[in-house]
């Protein structure tokens, strides 16, 4: 078990996984690294789950080659499980336990020796804020307890890598706070793979982010470079009165660089330049005329632009796809 | 196999953690225990008057206890699907089978484990049920081989519905589905039993294929090998079923 920091915690490569006739993961490649926290984005049914439960061992890819720190997950499955921990879309918990039971189980299912157990069991219920209801039964425990328990249970044994599908749901707005500070700092020494819908979220606690669409992988990149590319050269402006766009275009006829003048709603347009533009000259200009600029702001091209480009630009072109999807959910 | 043991017994354990256990066991013994009371009531005022003074009279082993184990038998038939139906169709149904997939453990020490658990459940029913006869010693002697011989031979009989319950329950995600397929098999089997024994065309396959004739001879004490090579076959071959069906449910899922 001598993780090197240069070597992948992770390495999936050419995953592909069919259901029946269905293909719904398409040669999916997967690097994660130490310390990293990978968000896995997608719309329903893209194929994110199908992707977790291969790298977990739920489920067995159709072909493709899956290196769990240095362990082949197809040929020693259970060394390579020992360095996960998952929680799936349902919490895995039984409902006629109570959640200090069902942690000692889970410890003793992935061979925590009995001297650890109270200790990592203790440490587990501290993280995951579980102290007032570990004698109560988990099927009587709210929806967000529940889900913390699912937690619990994945970062019991202390694994090199967490998988969380979709980990935040059902949990109230001050708890989501707190676990997303927990796979903040599960990212410091471990590495965490998060599956969400919630865009602000990857924002929040990813460093990468890997999106998929209909089992493909559509984009893959580091936070750091999606700042680069996000100054973009779209400026929205907003003004007191109303201000006809042909007097627009004529007082903007100084900038060279404008390529169109789109016309939003309340006094507003959005400029397009083929080039970076001096804002501040938009500003006294704006003044000049007496115009009263109320708004004017950089169009960035957010993570949710992004994924919005690339998931709906061929959703109506995919609309038989929807049955299938149904039925791989539901499988 | 110590995971394996681990998770029959918090299997055990959850059993009882809900009525479910607690109930079957309450009604079986309710049940078993009116049936024992009627068996010793005729014995006493019947059987016994009547052969007292012929030359090798009927003990109560014989007309009492061995009737009892057949009993608990034939009531088992409905209740043992009731205690496997939950095994692997409720994981499934809930969703926490992958709980079990993603621990570092073999489908064979799953399936391995699960068995044990509901074992340790038909060891419980059997020596409740044994206590019946255990209690006569105050005021009789028992035939011990014949009890012995029975306790085992009911413990072989319901560890072979266990091991179809388990199979079956590994097949669908619907607890009730798994209960009613179970009890279909088992009876199935019953019905092999009597259509062998009827006085038209009975066939011996049949009589040998079925559950209760391998059953029957432990009742008189007699202890033979293929009757436990019987069960013991039943027993290995759908657990082996059950973990080719886990490993295929990867592949497949």
């Amino acid at each position: 078990m001598s993780a090197s920091h240069t070597r992948a915690l992770i390495e999936a490569s050419n995953l592909n996984r069919y259901y029946g006739e269905y293909h719904a993961v398409k040669n999916f490649n997967l690097i994660l690294k130490k310390g990293e926290v990978l968000g896995l984005l997608g719309p329903n049914g893209a194929g994110k789950s199908s992707t977790m439960q291969m790298l977990t061992g739920n489920i067995s890819p159709s072909s493709g080659t899956i290196i769990i720190n240095g362990f082949n997950l197809l040929e020693g499955p259970k060394q390579a499980k020992r360095q996960i921990g998952y929680l799936p879309e349902q919490p895995p918990v039984y409902r006629d336990m109570t959640p200090l039971e069902f942690l000692k189980y889970c410890a003793s299912l992935h061979d925590i020796p009995p001297a650890k157990m109270q200790s990592a069991v203790n440490d587990a219920i501290e993280r995951c804020v579980l102290q007032s209801v570990t004698h109560k039964l988990i099927g009587n425990l709210s929806k967000g307890y529940q889900q913390r328990v699912g937690i619990a249970q994945a970062i019991l044994h202390q694994p090199e890598i967490v998988i969380l599908d979709e980990p935040t749901v059902g949990l109230d707005p001050i708890q989501i706070t707190k676990i997303r500070q927990l796979i903040r700092e599960l990212g410091n020494d471990h590495s965490v793979i998060l599956s969400t819908h919630i865009l602000p979220e990857v924002q929040a606690v990813c460093d990468r982010v890997q999106i998929i669409n209909h089992g493909e992988t559509v984009f893959s990149d580091s936070f750091t470079q999606l700042a680069q590319k996000q100054s973009s050269n779209s400026i929205v402006v907003g003004f007191e009165k109303s201000v006809a766009e042909s007097d627009l275009q004529q007082a903007l006829g100084q900038f060279k660089a404008l390529d169109k003048i789109t016309p939003l709603e309340n006094h507003r347009f959005q400029l397009d330049f083929t080039a970076p533009t001096e804002t501040h000259l938009l500003y006294t200009l704006a003044v000049e005329k007496g115009w009263g600029l109320t708004e004017l702001k950089r169009q960035e091209e957010t993570l949710e632009q992004i994924f919005m480009n690339l998931v709906h630009t061929d959703n109506a072109a995919n609309q038989p796809q929807i049955s299938d999807n149904l039925t791989e959910q539901v499988s | 196999m110590k995971k394996g043991m681990m998770i029959g017994f918090s299997e055990f354990k959850r059993m009882f953690n809900t009525p479910l256990a607690w109930s079957v066991l309450a009604v079986l013994q309710f049940v078993l225990g009116l049936l024992f009371l009627t068996f010793m009531e005729e014995f006493i005022s019947v059987v016994q008057p009547a052969t007292a003074t012929s030359a090798n009279p009927p003990g109560v082993t014989g007309i009492v206890v061995a009737p009892i184990y057949l009993w608990a038998g034939i009531i088992m038939l409905a209740v043992m699907p009731i205690m496997t139906m939950r095994l692997f169709a409720e994981e499934r149904m809930n969703k926490t089978l992958s709980l079990l997939l993603t621990s570092p453990l073999s489908s064979t020490q799953i399936v391995l484990g699960k068995y044990f658990g509901i074992l340790l459940f038909i060891f419980l029913v059997v020596a409740l049920l044994t206590l019946m006869p255990l209690a006569l010693t105050t005021g009789t002697t028992l035939d011990w081989g014949v009890v012995l011989s029975s306790s085992l031979g009911l413990l072989l009989l319901l560890s072979s519905f266990a091991a179809a319950g388990l199979f079956l329950s590994s097949l669908t995600s619907q607890p009730i589905i798994a209960a009613v397929s179970t009890f279909g098999l088992l009876f199935f089997l019953v019905v092999l039993y009597l259509s062998g024994n009827t006085q038209s065309n009975g066939s011996e396959v049949f009589i040998y294929l079925s559950h209760f004739s391998h059953f029957l001879p432990f009742l008189e004490g007699v202890l033979n090998t293929s009757d436990v090579v019987y069960y013991l076959l039943f027993i290995v071959g759908f657990l082996i079923l059950t973990i080719r069906k886990l490993d295929n449910d990867r592949v497949l899922g």
